[in-house]
């Protein structure tokens, strides 16, 4: 039998959906595949308590640091409306032990569903509905508080507690609107320890930290058209003040399909920037699983009778050269060889830039069955694991075809019903097209399986709580108090001619009320501030640690020392590193400690000739332009604070 | 249109729905001066105002809509939802014993009730094993709804009733019994089957769940499970509650019905022997023993079905500077018999005595139980207690106070004879008072710090 070519099968089938890299991408390609993306953007909304308890938010806990464990598992229950979710179902079959560490600083019996909740925090109440108002959300009458199911232990109850605040809303980017679906307040989640096997261990710290969730419709038709609503709905966040910042306190979910795809969920991308390659990949991802659906249905006439067959192997039968199967061998696992008939060619096609059909079927084989990778080799890998010799044995065993493609896989005796089935399904649903996924993102722009997407069966009244009425007076007061919309504040960012590189710093850190405040107040060039703020004080904040006080106000009074003090703004740069590491520092001391003098313009330009001819002395030959930097950079020390660099420049040029 | 179409709407909310001809169930437009709201109109609970519309949209959520906001309603569809459990036939299996599952209410398998907007019980053998398929691993079984009532509402007649039908079974030649109940007064219908159904053959364990079966993360499932094998399988054949040791998904408790309360309103580890070990730990697969002597499985039907109650007793938590007329309005009321909740060791202070005379004269039986719960009565160490003594208040060891007053309930439906009473009060059935309190009984932790604390971290409770 002559080798099949798993590389060459891979590269064909790239080639022939039309794979190409986002950098060469236009929007034919996207239009070609229909691509479609909508987004869920969590956002930790600020506050001192968590949400339905009294526990204090933000306070976290190391993973070695508890004082309790709480063992559960989760049961699948009824939705509102009768119905069974299928995330669940498919939770309930992992037969997972959830383990969750209690650190008694963050977390209380609520949090792990031995009490009720508590009424609801109103600030986080009121801070979402700011928002929700920012975001021309129509408001609900009345707050019912729902429960979400989660049977992956990710919150103790099994449900998170969430609510709806406002349905139809919308957002303007550059050249188009976003509709918004709707907007909820709900709990945070726990942050997973570890997932291995059967036992998957959470912390508490974050469970129960207000949150909310915007929700676009479908309506970005290109990878950075849903990183700009993306990048626009957490600005908004922002300019609220009343949300957190930092490492996962702003995180999204992106809903991506193709034309004939289906809705995939990628979870918790807690970057912006890598949503671009995020959503290209997997709308090519789901365009390449459409391709292997048409090949298997033109080489299977009768989709509803294929099956599988599968034998179990004897470790001795083989000579084993590869780790994986000698450890499995070791814990006395089982190892089974599985025929897929007419498979051939479809293991090692195009899913991913990183990755072939047979890689969703080692995912769902670890999270469904809870085998741990690498769980499977089979015939069509890269580097083959199973030999001609081994192949020779498998093949009459199994009664495989010519056209067939075969999986072995092995784990422990009690996960291998589950994995047969699993590999089955997985088969299966490749006549079928884009399985209805979750999945989880890595920063290359890959997925992989996550969960089986759960739908609106999941929700259930709580019984817990008591509907929470909205009343008029209440929303118009609110109407009040809201900032500046972010499409105004780019407009403004526009006409004081500040440059569009530093737009997001300024946006994402809700700048522009300082920028104002600065210009109004201590009438300061507006580009100016801008731009210190835009460069300068990124700058800083990425190369020195900030002091827990420094503060936009820090800032505010430098500028107000810079005028009172008739100081030339260019000093504002050097001091402000010593500022952000020392905000309560005087402002006369950081002057003294950077050893500066005031001194008159003529102090400063008296030895501009000196300095010249001194340059003239050691660097011969050299150009104008190199004299006018020697000397600007002899005297730059003096005349921060002092003169205008560009005026300096002139003088030293015109000497 | 008929009142169903509007289940638990009134006032404002039900003209509005009826102005706009929009049902329960069907699918709305509904405009608003904050804008369109779309979905299916869900029904209000009862106890909620009636100045919003539920409505149900098509993300799943549920939102409500403020009447005095909306402009025009539509109805674009309708259809009800089914909420049925999926019940599937309980399989009979051969070799397993037979148990019989008497429903009370309570939480331990329920869904939604739109009236109360709480949930209600559901309960045929079916929906069961639709729920939780592993049951027919344990047992074979059958399911009565003796009656459907929330825990608080259970009372005498429920007892009475509940040892009748158990004599029954019994006499019919069950393996098993298991009683769902709600968890509030778990602990009285324990101590009442105690004394009502004397020498069962088989166990008789009575099992709820803290945490609605309506959750994930309910322990509804997992205690079903347990008191399914404690009674299918397990070889302690006295009345006893099953429900988690330790708040964690791990294993049981059988406790004995006279020895138990609930100690916490809401955690899933609520129910605690007082004043002894409990009776033993139980999973899906074993009942093991806590206790060495307790009282075994047989093959006999010879159970004493005693069902008697008289309902004037009454029970009297004492208070400091508690006036007389406290007392007196009991007496003054015709009750019969009063346990008092004495403090420390079962004192009340002197204001009280004229109204314990004055009962004493009207033929009032008085009884000693104690707030500390944990230890026993003792009215000799203190004049105070010397004094009540003679007064004629009688008391009653380490009985725990709801125990007391079931115990005089059920002992005051056979006689009224004084002497007979006390004699059957101080006589106990199944440990309602011990002669000894082991060491290992006490299990009031917190005299071991920080030991306790290392307990905890380790141990998962």
């Amino acid at each position: 039998m002559k080798k099949f070519d798993a590389i060459q099968n891979y590269e064909n089938t790239k080639k022939a959906i039309g794979y190409v890299s986002r950098k060469v991408a236009t929007q034919n390609d996207y239009d070609r595949i229909g691509f479609m993306s909508g987004l869920e953007v969590h956002q930790q909304i600020l506050t001192k308590n968590k949400l339905f308890c009294r526990c204090p938010a933000g306070v976290f806990s190391k993973n070695n640091e508890f004082d309790a464990e709480i063992i559960r598992h989760m049961r699948p229950t009824l939705s509102e409306l009768g119905e069974y979710d299928g995330t669940a179902l498919m939770e309930f079959r992992t037969k997972k032990e959830i383990t969750y560490r209690i650190s008694n600083k963050n977390t209380c019996t609520y949090d792990i569903d031995d009490t009720p909740p508590f009424p609801i925090n109103r600030e986080a109440l009121e801070n979402a509905l700011q928002i929700s108002l920012l975001c021309k959300f129509n408001i609900v009458g009345e707050v019912h508080i729902t429960r979400k199911q989660y049977l992956d232990g990710s919150i103790p109850a099994g449900f998170q507690r969430t609510a709806i605040l406002g349905v139809e809303g919308e957002i303007p980017l550059k050249n188009k609107k976003v509709r918004l679906i709707q907007l909820s307040i709900e709990e945070d989640s726990c942050r997973e320890i570890s997932d291995i096997g059967h036992k998957r261990v959470y912390k508490t710290d974050r469970l129960g930290m207000p949150l909310i969730e915007t929700v676009t419709y479908p309506d970005m038709v290109n990878p950075n058209e849903v990183k700009e609503a993306c990048d626009y709905i957490r600005f908004l966040n922002r300019s609220t003040d009343k949300v957190r910042t930092g490492q996962g306190a702003g995180r999204q979910d992106v809903n991506v399909s193709c034309k004939g795809g289906t809705r995939i969920e990628i979870k918790g991308v807690s970057h912006t920037k890598w949503i671009p390659e995020l959503t290209h990949v997997e709308a090519f991802r789901q365009w390449a699983l459409l391709s292997i659906k048409q090949e298997l249905n033109k080489r299977i006439s009768n989709t509803k009778n294929w099956k599988i067959n599968y034998e179990y192997l004897d470790f001795d039968m083989f000579e084993i050269t590869y780790e994986p199967i000698k450890v499995a061998k070791d814990n006395q696992y089982k190892l089974v060889a599985i025929n897929l008939p007419e498979f051939k060619g479809i293991l090692s096609h195009f899913t991913q830039p990183t990755k072939m059909f047979a890689d969703e079927i080692s995912d769902r084989l670890k999270v469904i069955a809870c085998i741990e990778k690498p769980n499977m080799v089979h015939t069509e890998d890269f580097v083959s694991i199973i030999s001609e010799i081994d192949l020779e044995i498998i093949v009459p065993m199994l009664r495989a075809g010519n056209n067939d493609a075969q999986i072995i896989f092995w784990g422990p005796e009690d996960d291998i019903k589950t994995a047969i089935e699993v590999v089955e399904e997985r088969c299966k649903m490749a006549f079928v097209g884009v399985p209805e996924e979750t999945r989880k993102s890595f920063f290359d722009g890959s997925t992989i399986f996550e969960r089986v997407l759960p739908g609106a069966d999941r929700m259930y009244p709580d019984t817990d709580s008591a509907p929470i009425p909205l009343e008029n007076e209440y929303i118009e007061s609110l109407s009040k108090k809201l900032p500046v919309e972010i499409v105004d504040r780019f407009a403004q960012l526009k006409k004081w001619q500040i440059p569009e590189d530093t737009f997001t710093y300024l946006l994402k850190n809700n700048l522009v009320p300082l920028i104002e405040k600065i210009v109004n107040e201590l009438k300061f060039n507006p580009r100016f501030i801008g731009v210190f703020l835009g460069q300068k004080l990124k700058y800083v904040e990425g190369h020195y640690r900030a002091s827990v006080e420094f503060e936009n106000t820090s800032i505010f009074n430098l500028f107000k020392f810079i005028k009172e003090e008739n100081l030339n703004k260019n000093i504002a740069e050097i001091m402000l590193p010593i500022i952000y590491q020392n905000p309560k520092m005087q402002l006369n001391s950081v002057l003294h400690d950077l050893k500066f003098k005031k001194r008159t313009k003529d102090e400063i330009i008296a030895p501009i000739a000196f300095l010249q001819n001194k340059f003239d002395e050691i660097g011969k030959n050299k150009p104008k332009e190199a004299q006018i930097n020697w000397v600007m950079g002899e005297l730059r020390k003096q005349a921060l604070g002092n003169i205008d660099l560009n005026e300096l420049r002139k003088i030293i040029l015109n000497s | 249109m008929n009142a169903d179409f509007f289940q638990g709407y009134k006032g404002e909310a039900l003209e509005l729905l009826k102005k706009y001809n929009v049902r329960v169930w069907g699918q709305a437009e509904i405009d608003t001066t904050r804008g369109q709201f779309k979905g299916t109109v869900l029904p209000r609970s009862e106890n909620d105002d009636n100045k919003h519309i539920v409505v149900k949209v098509i993300t799943g959520y549920n939102i409500g809509v403020d009447v005095s906001t909306i402009t025009k309603m539509k109805e674009t569809g309708y259809k009800k939802a089914n909420y049925a459990i999926p019940e599937k036939e309980f399989p009979t299996t051969p070799n397993l014993p037979n148990v019989k599952l008497f429903g009370t209410g309570g939480t331990i398998a329920s869904r939604l009730d739109y009236r109360t907007g709480a949930v209600i019980p559901a309960f045929s053998p079916g929906e069961l094993y639709g729920a939780v398929p592993e049951l027919a691993d344990i047992c074979n079984l059958n399911t009565e709804k003796v009656f459907a009532v929330f825990s608080e509402n259970m009372g005498p007649s429920q007892y009475m009733a509940l040892a009748k039908a158990i004599g029954k079974e019994i006499e019919k030649g069950i393996d098993g019994i298991v009683i769902g109940h709600g968890t509030d007064t778990l602990h009285h219908t324990a101590a009442a089957l105690t004394f009502m159904v004397q020498n069962s053959p088989v166990p008789i364990v009575l099992v709820g769940s803290q945490r609605s079966s309506d959750r994930p993360s309910s322990d509804a499932a997992l205690n079903l499970m347990h008191a399914m094998n404690a009674a299918g399988n397990g070889d302690i054949a006295e009345v006893m509650i099953c429900m988690f040791g330790p708040t964690s998904d791990d294993y049981g408790l059988l406790h004995k019905g006279t020895r138990v309360r609930k100690m916490h309103s809401s955690y899933r580890s609520t129910f605690r022997t007082i004043g002894d070990t409990p009776l033993a730990m139980v999973n899906r697969y074993s009942v093991t023993p806590i206790k060495k002597d307790y009282k075994p499985r047989r093959k006999d039907k010879n159970v004493q079905i005693l069902p008697f109650f008289e309902t004037k007793v009454a029970m009297l938590y004492y208070w400091p500077g508690i006036q007389p007329d406290a007392l007196d309005s009991l007496i003054d009321s015709g009750y019969k018999g009063i346990i008092i909740i004495g403090t420390g060791l079962g004192h009340v202070n002197k204001e009280l005595y004229p109204a314990i005379e004055r009962a004493k004269e009207k033929g009032v039986m008085l009884f000693m139980t104690l707030q500390t719960l944990w230890g026993y009565v003792n009215m000799f160490v203190y004049d105070t207690g010397r004094d009540l003594m003679a007064k004629g208040i009688i008391p009653l060891g380490n009985m725990l106070p709801e125990v007391a007053w079931v115990k005089l309930g059920w002992v005051m439906g056979q006689t009224t004879d004084p002497e007979k009473v006390k004699e059957m009060m101080l006589t106990p059935i199944n440990d309602e008072i011990t002669e000894r309190e082991p060491y290992n009984g006490y299990i009031v932790l917190q005299g071991g710090v920080p030991e306790v604390e290392e307990f905890i971290k380790k141990v998962r409770k």
